[in-house]
């Protein structure tokens, strides 16, 4: 690793502060960016750690019936959350138990890592991220491969899910990472479906509107039976084709769907 | 230089620190406790697993400096303080859950973990927690025989040795 | 009932305890006063000419005490191999020069072009990052049939071509080879991969090297399988430093499967800078480093031929195989696709005629040499794989074919050179088929489809050449060292012991099973007795630990130096009795005279040889230690048959194992709970080839799979639990012990099992796929399912 000062302050509002340096970076759980800075990918001046403010760590309910988590929640505290099933079993099976034990929802939603778990959560519940200075709804927060909505030195606290009626995540693990080769997360709501999937698209996580529209009109494994995605835009390596992948995504959609009974 | 204080195996440690000085340095390079082992630069390989104030982590991916405070507690620690092995220890031992000994450590913490939370786990639910410790010589059978053996479980129908 | 302790008993590791309590002493765990650090700048490209190298402003960095080039290593001798072997012409193979550090050329990547020492790890890796480099990139040559085509890029400009040897084996066999394909009444041909592998025993290399410019000596700390071999290699071949002024140490060493045999450069860099410097150096390799610096394994490509005659018998055996040496020789690399490969090629099966061909090339990528069973799992993988699809071209059980063509007589001399002395192939492929349960498969293959899901069973043996080797015939065939082994048993005053070997223990679990040995021929307690290995200035010459010899050769040495102290204690007694030596019996730590009540304890003898106050001096030297060097006679072949079945997902093509078995022929066995172990971590890794892992290059030559999250380790949940049974033995009948050695078994009998269940399986849902190259991903899988 190359050389950094380390701060970890006590509040949002000194981490805020502690952003405006020059090359500062956020360090949330660091699974993933420790092992990014001891390939020296990165080379920041300092780390200013989040994992200390309590204000952004925890699980409640909203008014609107939301699930709230501080982006500083680590995932095993998700995964033994109850209010929302499916978003716990998902946070149970990121990673490994150590790493959940240190992994935080908003590392990974930051992160946006396109074969990450929680992107595929947050997009198929049509989660509100809050950051330091705004509110940004999912559909608008996914801009790409490691990309989001987020500016230069902004800091994101909380994710509010709406809870739906029904709800499941089925992950197809690269077998080295254990990331998702393919994860596919479909929630019901009473407005309609939502089919986030993760792992599989050179563009990071999608929805994937066909499935979206079968499943709005007949909520059943049959009725997306048939549907099928492009493999041209996905990912292709020494795990799989992309019209592998395209493949594993329906059949990730249908059992989930079936896991959401 | 920092500084950075935390209690390791029940006794208070402090010692000089970089920014970007790991739990795992520290507790190999400062403390001299080199029983916590590195075996990848991914944190996938759990050769380094310790617990940090009751949680197990992997120490290869979590700078001192988040440990200001912590109680952390090591492969060192497992034993008495006459030597005499834990009830993991000893089934690791009793049940050849071990060979070269590299993942050892690492295997021993996680078991701990996974059996204080859960103290009566399945074969699956074993499998399952060692996810993210890698043996590559024992082919896990017996390190899964010797979790279930230190759950107190009956391990002697388990296919024929 | 074996003795407590001693020969076959199932006594727990002594090691453990260190190990558990994290007291261990592995090489990065050791530190030397005053100790710096090397970091190699290392090749990013696969293949080019360094036209540049300006290490000034990086030598001008905090920390750094020097940085070493190509050029200081100059007149310093190549990386050796340690095997030559003569093509089928009877020339030698071409044997490229292999540098500590690239001198202007690189050739894979991870090739070391500069090694920075500094202070701190850190401040060597920020200086190396300083380094001032141009490479002009060259064509990467990366296929093996298009690096042997005219006109091809070459790897070494010194050398004619790409082509390392074209071996024949055995030459004389090709003829009638040919023959009996001709006249077969059938004919089944394979092509196959057995691909690029990654050792990754789970403690990365370390190397620290030290200097005493007082009594000019070095001392090397090593992640190695065989100090005395790194000793010979480094010392005589590359910096030239006398044995007795050269000390390797390898202590606890976390894993090698072959991986640690070698001699590499970074080892002969820290002994060289250490001297350079005067100050101790140490490297330690982060994981990454290890995937683009290890040794690799297998990458084999080959098309395998089985004739047979109309009666199903196999008449011919006949294959060509494209065998990746890698960009330079490691050390014994040109062995493995050869004499651990050609050797084995008849299997299990009395088939008359063999003929292998072997080429192996150079390519720009990290060296290929011995991994677990190296060249033994491939052509035990080919040749299962090759039957089993005879047997369905034929609609014959697979089983029933093989039983068919088994070897019954022994000793049985194959048409490929070596005579097994000793096995049982029925007994064997009996009992596998009683604890795999294969009468329960069709009823199990019921349930599965029921939920979906397709079965398969998949059976086969395998015969292996251990307990390496016989120095004579390897040194006929090439090696350039002898493959005998060595120990000192030293007794002490009050009786204790202390056996220096030169096996070394890895994991293996030799610090106690060896002294289970020694304690049942004295009848002593084996808590009496320490192991002491890894450390040249301590033991004996003896090679190592690889090629599951360590027994069935160390421990052979070891039995004939114990038989030499009783010998000696003998004679001592019958003084001490004021009898004939030949009255004199010894059993349970005692000695007695024969048809008499009068008997001495092991501790009178053992006090006497070293206070000779009432002692033979005039007969027999004082004191109580024995050494024996052992060379092995032959080979041992420890065989078995393994049977896997599996579950195949017809929508992801995932496979998952559901039982795996394995029932081998060990011979003699000192502690069975050790055996179990090593089989069970054979069959880990066997099953990883099989589903999971693959070491892959682009055509540029770039690493894919440089780290844990491409390359797939299995973990626990991708294995069940395993049956294993080594009850049916027919002991070696050339050393003392019995003993075949079980190291490598379950790494070379279990890929095929699995390969082949996957292959029944797809058939049984009416996939007509008759092969699938490993690792049978489930893309792979999916991707056959769609024809």
């Amino acid at each position: 690793m190359y050389a950094f000062d380390f701060e970890r302050p006590k509040t949002l509002a000194d981490a805020v502060k502690a952003m405006t340096d020059e090359d500062a970076v956020m360090l949330s759980g660091g699974q993933t960016l420790i092992p990014s800075l001891k390939q020296r990918l990165a080379m920041p001046s300092k780390l200013v750690s989040l994992t200390g403010i309590d204000e952004i760590k925890g699980i409640c309910t909203d008014d609107e019936g939301r699930v709230c988590i501080g982006a500083a929640t680590i995932h095993a505290d998700v995964a033994a959350q109850t209010h929302y099933p499916a978003l716990a079993a998902l946070a149970g099976n990121v990673g490994d138990p150590a790493v959940r034990n240190r992994g935080t929802i908003g590392g990974s939603l930051a992160n946006n890592d396109p074969s990450a778990c929680y992107p595929a959560a947050a997009l198929g519940s049509g989660a509100v991220i809050r950051t330091d200075k705004r509110e940004i709804a999912a559909d608008d927060y996914f801009t790409g491969m490691f990309e989001t909505a987020l500016e230069e030195g902004e800091i994101l606290t909380e994710i509010k899910f709406p809870v739906p009626e029904k709800a499941a995540y089925m992950k197809f693990e690269q077998p080295a990472s254990r990331f998702a080769l393919v994860g596919v997360f479909v929630a019901k709501y009473a407005d309609g479906v939502r089919v986030a999937v993760t792992g599989a698209s050179n563009e990071g996580v999608f929805r994937w509107s066909e499935a979206e529209a079968a499943l709005g009109s007949d909520f059943s494994a049959g009725a997306v039976e048939g549907l099928k995605l492009d493999g041209s835009n996905m990912i292709s390596d020494v795990h799989g084709s992309g019209d592998y992948r395209a493949h594993i995504a329906a059949v990730m959609t249908k059992r989930a769907v079936a896991k959401a009974g | 230089m920092p500084k950075v204080s935390m209690t390791v195996n029940g006794k208070p440690a402090t010692g000089e620190i970089e920014g970007r000085t790991l739990l795992v340095e520290f507790l190999r390079e400062s403390l001299h406790l080199t029983g916590t082992h590195v075996g990848c630069d991914t944190s996938q390989c759990g050769a380094c697993v310790v617990h940090v104030d009751g949680r197990d982590v992997k120490a290869c991916t979590i700078f001192a400096a988040e440990c200001e405070g912590a109680e952390v507690k090591t492969i060192e620690g497992m034993a008495a303080d006459d030597g005499t092995l834990d009830t993991i220890q000893q089934a690791f031992q009793d049940h050849h859950g071990l060979q070269c000994g590299f993942c050892t450590p690492g295997m021993v913490m996680t078991a701990a973990a996974l059996l204080r939370d859960n103290p009566d786990p399945s074969e699956e639910e074993i499998r399952s927690y060692l996810q993210g410790n890698i043996c590559r010589c024992t082919g896990y059978h017996n390190i899964v025989k010797a979790i279930m053996a230190a759950a107190g479980q009956d391990t002697s129908k388990i296919a024929a040795e | 009932m074996p003795k407590d302790g001693g020969i076959g008993d199932a006594t727990k590791r002594r090691e453990d305890v260190r190990f558990l309590s994290g007291t261990g002493n592995y090489t990065d765990d050791i530190n030397v006063a005053r100790q710096a650090y090397v970091h190699f700048l290392r090749s990013d490209v696969a293949h080019g000419k360094i036209t540049g190298l300006d290490t000034a402003a990086a030598e001008a960095m905090p920390g750094v005490l020097r940085i070493f080039t190509g050029k200081d290593f100059e007149g310093v001798g190549s990386i050796p191999c340690g095997w030559q072997v003569t093509d089928k012409h009877g020339e030698p193979m071409q044997e490229p020069g292999h540098p500590v550090l690239a001198q202007g050329k690189v050739r894979h990547v991870g090739d070391p072009i500069a090694a920075v020492v500094a202070e701190t790890r850190e401040q060597a890796r920020d200086a190396a990052e300083a380094i001032e480099l141009d490479i002009e990139d060259l064509p990467a040559v990366m296929d093996m049939k298009a690096a042997l085509e005219d006109g091809a890029t070459k790897v070494h400009d010194d050398l004619t071509s790409n082509l390392c040897f074209d071996w024949g084996f055995v030459e004389d066999n090709k003829a009638a080879t040919d023959a009996a394909f001709e006249s077969a009444a059938h004919v089944t041909t394979l092509e196959l991969v057995n691909q690029r592998l990654v050792a990754n025993p789970m403690e990365p290399r370390v190397a620290v090297g030290a200097y005493n410019r007082a009594g000019d000596d070095y001392t090397l700390y090593t992640t190695s399988q065989n100090p005395h071999v790194i000793r010979l290699l480094m010392g005589a071949f590359v910096l030239g430093i006398p044995e007795h002024k050269l000390t390797v140490i390898a202590p606890d060493v976390g894993g090698g499967f072959g991986s640690k045999i070698y001699h590499y450069a970074e080892e002969a860099f820290v002994t060289f800078a250490a001297k350079a410097l005067n100050r101790p150096v140490k490297w330690t390799s982060s994981r990454s480093e290890a995937f683009m610096s290890d040794a690799h394994g297998r990458d084999h490509v080959t098309k395998i031929e089985l004739a047979l005659d109309a009666e199903n018998n196999f008449t011919g055996i006949r294959t060509e195989t494209y065998a990746n040496m890698g960009a330079y020789l490691s050390t014994f690399a040109p062995c493995v696709p050869t004499y651990l490969h050609g050797t084995l090629m008849a299997g299990n099966y009395k088939t008359p005629n063999v003929y292998v061909n072997v080429k192996a090339v150079f390519t720009n990528t990290v060296p290929v040499d011995a991994y677990r069973g190296a060249g033994r799992p491939e052509a035990t993988y080919q040749l299962e794989r090759v039957i089993d699809k005879a047997a369905r071209e034929l609609k014959v059980d697979p089983i029933a074919l093989r039983r068919q063509n088994f070897i019954t007589e022994f000793p049985y001399a194959t048409p490929v050179a070596v005579e097994y002395d000793t096995g049982d192939y029925v007994a064997t492929m009996d009992k596998l088929e009683e604890i795999a349960d294969v009468k329960g498969f069709p009823a199990r293959r019921a349930e599965s489809e029921k939920n979906g899901k397709m079965r398969g069973l998949g059976v086969n043996c395998y015969i292996e050449a251990c307990g390496i080797a016989p120095s004579a015939l390897v040194g006929a065939l090439g090696a350039r060292a002898g493959l005998y082994d060595a120990a000192t048993v030293r007794v002490n005053a009050t009786g204790s012991i202390s056996v220096m070997v030169g096996a070394h223990s890895h994991g293996q679990g030799h610090e106690t099973a060896f002294p289970q040995v020694v304690a049942e021929m004295l009848g002593i307690d084996p808590a009496m007795i320490d192991i002491v290995h890894g450390d040249t200035s301590k033991i004996p010459f003896g090679m190592g630990t690889y090629g599951s010899r360590s027994l069935a050769v160390c421990g052979s040495a070891m039995v004939k130096a114990t038989e030499k102290i009783i010998n000696k204690a003998k004679k001592i007694a019958a003084h001490l009795m004021e009898a004939s030596e030949a009255d004199i019996e010894f059993k349970d730590g005692q000695f007695s005279v024969a048809g008499t009540d009068k008997s001495v304890a092991w501790g009178d003898v053992t006090l006497a040889a070293y206070v000779p106050h009432n002692y033979p001096l005039e007969e027999i030297e004082p004191g109580l230690e024995e050494t024996a060097f052992y060379d092995p006679a032959n080979f041992t072949y420890p065989s078995g048959a393994y049977a896997c079945e599996v579950e195949v997902d017809p929508e992801t093509g995932k496979v998952t194992v559901e039982r795996f078995a394995a029932a081998d022929d060990f011979g003699n066995i000192i502690n069975p709970m050790i055996v179990d172990g090593q089989v069970h971590g054979g069959i880990g890794q066997g099953i990883g080839q099989a589903l999971l892992e693959q070491c892959v290059y682009d055509e540029s030559g770039q690493l894919l799979t440089g780290s844990y999250m491409d390359y797939a380790m299995p973990r626990a949940d991708d294995v069940p639990f395993y049956s294993v049974d080594h009850s049916c033995q027919t002991p070696c009948t050339h050393n003392p012990l019995g003993v075949k050695g079980c190291g490598e078994a379950g790494a070379i009998g279990s890929p095929p099992s699995v390969v082949n269940a996957v292959i029944d399986a797809l058939q049984s849902g009416g996939h007509n796929v008759t092969h699938i190259d490993m690792p049978v991903s489930p893309s792979r899988v999916w991707q056959a399912m769609q024809g």
